[in-house]
């Protein structure tokens, strides 16, 4: 046992505790039990339950809205249902800083293109969630010729909400099914997501370009 | 009351002419431009004229029948808003418009094969959707006519080679929707601005053309999403007159009740965007406090906060709650009135709101009538077009209100129409609350409707303006033509003209307080 039972005057050196040690859960319990006794207060978990507590609990959804959806979205975001009460603190106007996205609305073929740089400028960890039937099918404008059926078929969408529009409270349930979703995530040692680099493949490309032109100077 | 009209045929080579002189008999208002494909007889225009002052319409039709390279004179120089109507008619159905300055597609990509309205449109031609960028030129298109009888295509740069152009949109939380300005600027004055519009466009109108009457109101409340009950009111009156239909009081009266309430509905959240875009929070969560006592009422008889499915033809969807009117007494009397003391207190009278609204973005009564800006946009200015007093429909005619106009024009007048509307629309619904008269809320009708053939135009003056609705029947039980009058788009079209001169953070104030609505501007 490289630690002492008496834990009065003992100044932790981690670098003491053989590699082994951390491997022997039935004593780093007791320890800790010993230290709860002793006033002290310490709680041992993975790391990732505390990452995914703190990122599930401060999601800041875009603002983007492309119709109906989007009022109903204010008003989720106002003071009778208030998304501030489950860590949604407050929307963001810029892509850059946002977590998650919302898409509110019905995207149309003009709009798709749009809607891909938004998501593609957002900062890993994303998250989209498709609200309302058009995001999700194209709703009632299924049979239009100037909409995309179903928001999926550009981004990878993690929730669905149904609805047109979705009452305040779906979206809330819809958030915080996205909350569940974020805490079961590994941050480390696995890939949560599998976006492939968008511009990968252009990137090659030009990279392939610029060695042939250097090889013909 | 039957709303047929019969537009009276023009030959397209008198076209101008004919228009101009109407103009000088007083019709200064082209209230609608709707383009038709009528199959054999060729790709066509209607174009629909309001005499201001008294508000008498007359309907005049153009037909070009070479289908391949059809054209018509533009009477852009007549109407200002005649430049938008008839880009949305060039991009639906094709037709050149001579001498329009800037005839480019307004809602497809400038990309997109193929005019969507004609009859024989081929959906397969362009993909389902485009992943790369649009192509957004930089030059405005003109068509001309040359001595040869051949239609010339001239292209001339929208912005100067040393303008300073900023993209503001699709997506800015200030352009209330996916709407993209793209400014040129000097310093930090707007020299111009290029909207882009169909970032929304679902192809309505075209989708009704496969719909019953009864599927197209379902497409109606997700126009105008906060003129829901008046888009619907719209399109429910014009095939109940088209069909002879005379719905009972009780309806009339509760349709009256219900736009009124839609109007308080839309004004509240007008403020609070406003609020919300010039940076007062505080003022933006009044508004939605005060919005949620509206959509109670509305939940509770018909079951939507926002897309309420309310109005049927023949009546409404579901009689009203118990406590129906109850709460609308609660809302007219206390919430409403306590709301607006604070809105005034919080934000009208502040003096950051003030500088910023006072003289920005004016507008004049030509500009208005010209432009077509209805709604508190033109009543902001001092044009009387409220259509509840010019062509008072439903149960507005028995009772009394002052329309408000105010004369400057500018974002503040814009502003106080909206909120001082707020307080007449309560006035409205106190006169008609406590006597509702009793009735069927439903006519009894067929299971399957359908219209006489023939085209008819009937108006609502919704949150926005007035709200047309133009419908060509075959006797079909679908429509063969539907067309809305958007109180939206003359709005965004007027923004170029209303923010010359300003600074780039006053295009937010103009653009907020002149209240557009892009679903509705797109369809």
């Amino acid at each position: 046992m490289g630690v002492k039972k008496n834990i009065i005057g003992y100044t932790p050196a981690i670098n003491n505790i053989p590699h082994e040690e951390f491997k022997d859960n039935a004593t780093l319990e007791k320890l800790i039990e010993e230290l709860n006794e002793g006033g002290v207060n310490v709680v041992v978990a993975p790391l990732d339950r505390l990452i995914n507590l703190g990122r599930s609990h401060s999601m800041w959804p875009l603002t983007f809205a492309t119709s109906c959806c989007g009022i109903e979205f204010m008003a989720v975001a106002a003071a009778r249902y208030d998304m501030a009460r489950f860590g949604f603190e407050i929307t963001r106007n810029s892509p850059r800083q946002a977590d998650v996205i919302l898409v509110n609305g019905t995207i149309t073929t003009k709009m798709a293109p749009v809607l891909k740089r938004l998501y593609d400028q957002m900062a890993d960890p994303k998250y989209v969630i498709a609200i309302g039937g058009c995001a999700i099918s194209g709703g009632p404008f299924t049979k239009s010729y100037h909409v995309v059926k179903g928001v999926d078929k550009i981004l990878p969408v993690d929730v669905y909400c149904p609805g047109c529009p979705p009452r305040p409270e779906s979206f809330l349930y819809a958030m915080m099914q996205l909350q569940r979703k974020v805490r079961v995530e590994h941050f480390f040692g696995r890939v949560n997501k599998h976006q492939k680099d968008p511009y990968a493949e252009q990137m090659s490309k030009l990279n392939k370009e610029l060695l042939n032109m250097q090889e013909k100077a | 009351m039957s709303n047929q009209i019969n537009p009276q045929i023009v030959a397209a080579a008198e076209l101008h002419a004919t228009l101009a002189s109407l103009k000088a008999e007083g019709y200064d208002f082209l209230e609608v431009l709707t383009g038709v494909d009528w199959g054999e007889e060729g790709l066509g225009v209607v174009y629909s004229l309001t005499k201001t002052a008294t508000g008498e319409m007359t309907h005049v039709k153009s037909v070009c029948a070479d289908k391949e390279n059809p054209y018509l004179d533009s009477v852009c120089d007549l109407w200002a808003v005649a430049g938008i109507y008839e880009r949305e008619a060039y991009d639906f159905y094709g037709i050149k418009f001579l001498n329009n300055p800037d005839c480019r597609r307004v809602f497809l990509r400038e990309d997109w094969i193929g005019y969507p309205f004609r009859k024989d449109y081929d959906e397969s031609q362009n993909p389902e959707f485009f992943l790369e960028s649009e192509p957004i030129s930089d030059k405005a298109v003109c068509f001309t006519l040359n001595e040869d009888g051949k239609v010339k295509k001239t292209e001339t740069p929208i912005f100067g080679e040393n303008d300073y152009v900023v993209n503001i949109g699709p997506q800015h939380p200030s352009t209330h929707g996916v709407l993209h300005f793209r400014t040129s600027l000097e310093g930090e004055t707007v020299t111009k601005i290029d909207a882009h519009m169909g970032y929304i466009h679902r192809g309505i109108e075209k989708l009704s053309e496969g719909y019953t009457y009864p599927q197209c109101l379902g497409l109606t409340d997700r126009m105008d999403y906060l003129g829901a009950m008046q888009t619907r009111h719209a399109l429910c009156m014009c095939v109940e007159q088209a069909m002879g239909i005379e719905v009972s009081e009780r309806v009339q009266v509760i349709r009256t009740i219900m736009d009124e309430l839609q109007r308080i509905d839309s004004h509240i959240l007008f403020f609070s965007c406003l609020a919300q875009d010039l940076g007062a929070t505080t003022a933006f969560l009044y508004g939605f406090r005060d919005r949620e006592e509206i959509l109670k009422i509305f939940e509770k008889t018909c079951g939507g906060r926002l897309i309420l499915n309310y109005n049927m033809i023949g009546g409404v969807a579901h009689d009203l709650h118990p406590d129906f009117v109850k709460d609308v007494h609660r809302l007219i009397d206390e919430v409403i009135p306590h709301g607006l003391k604070e809105y005034h207190e919080i934000f009208t009278g502040n003096v950051i709101f003030q500088t910023r609204a006072k003289g920005v973005g004016v507008l004049s009564k030509d500009d208005v009538i010209s432009y077509g800006c209805t709604g508190g946009t033109g009543r902001a200015a001092g044009w009387h077009c409220d259509l509840r007093k010019l062509r008072p429909y439903a149960a507005y005619d028995r009772v009394k209100f002052n329309e408000i106009t105010f004369e400057n024009g500018d974002s503040l007048d814009r502003y106080m129409v909206r909120l001082k509307e707020i307080e007449e629309s309560c006035d409205i619904i106190r006169q008609l609350i406590d006597n509702i008269p009793e009735g069927p809320i439903q006519e009894k009708m067929k299971p399957i409707i359908k219209v006489p053939e023939g085209t008819y135009y009937s108006a609502v003056e919704g949150s926005r303006g007035i709200l047309g609705v133009y419908l060509e029947s075959k006797g079909d039980k679908t429509p063969y033509r539907l067309h809305y009058r958007s109180t939206g788009l003359p709005l965004v079209n007027v923004m170029d003209k209303a923010c010359r001169g300003h600074l780039l953070a006053d295009l937010i104030t103009i653009g907020g307080t002149i209240d557009y609505i892009i679903p509705d501007v797109d369809r």
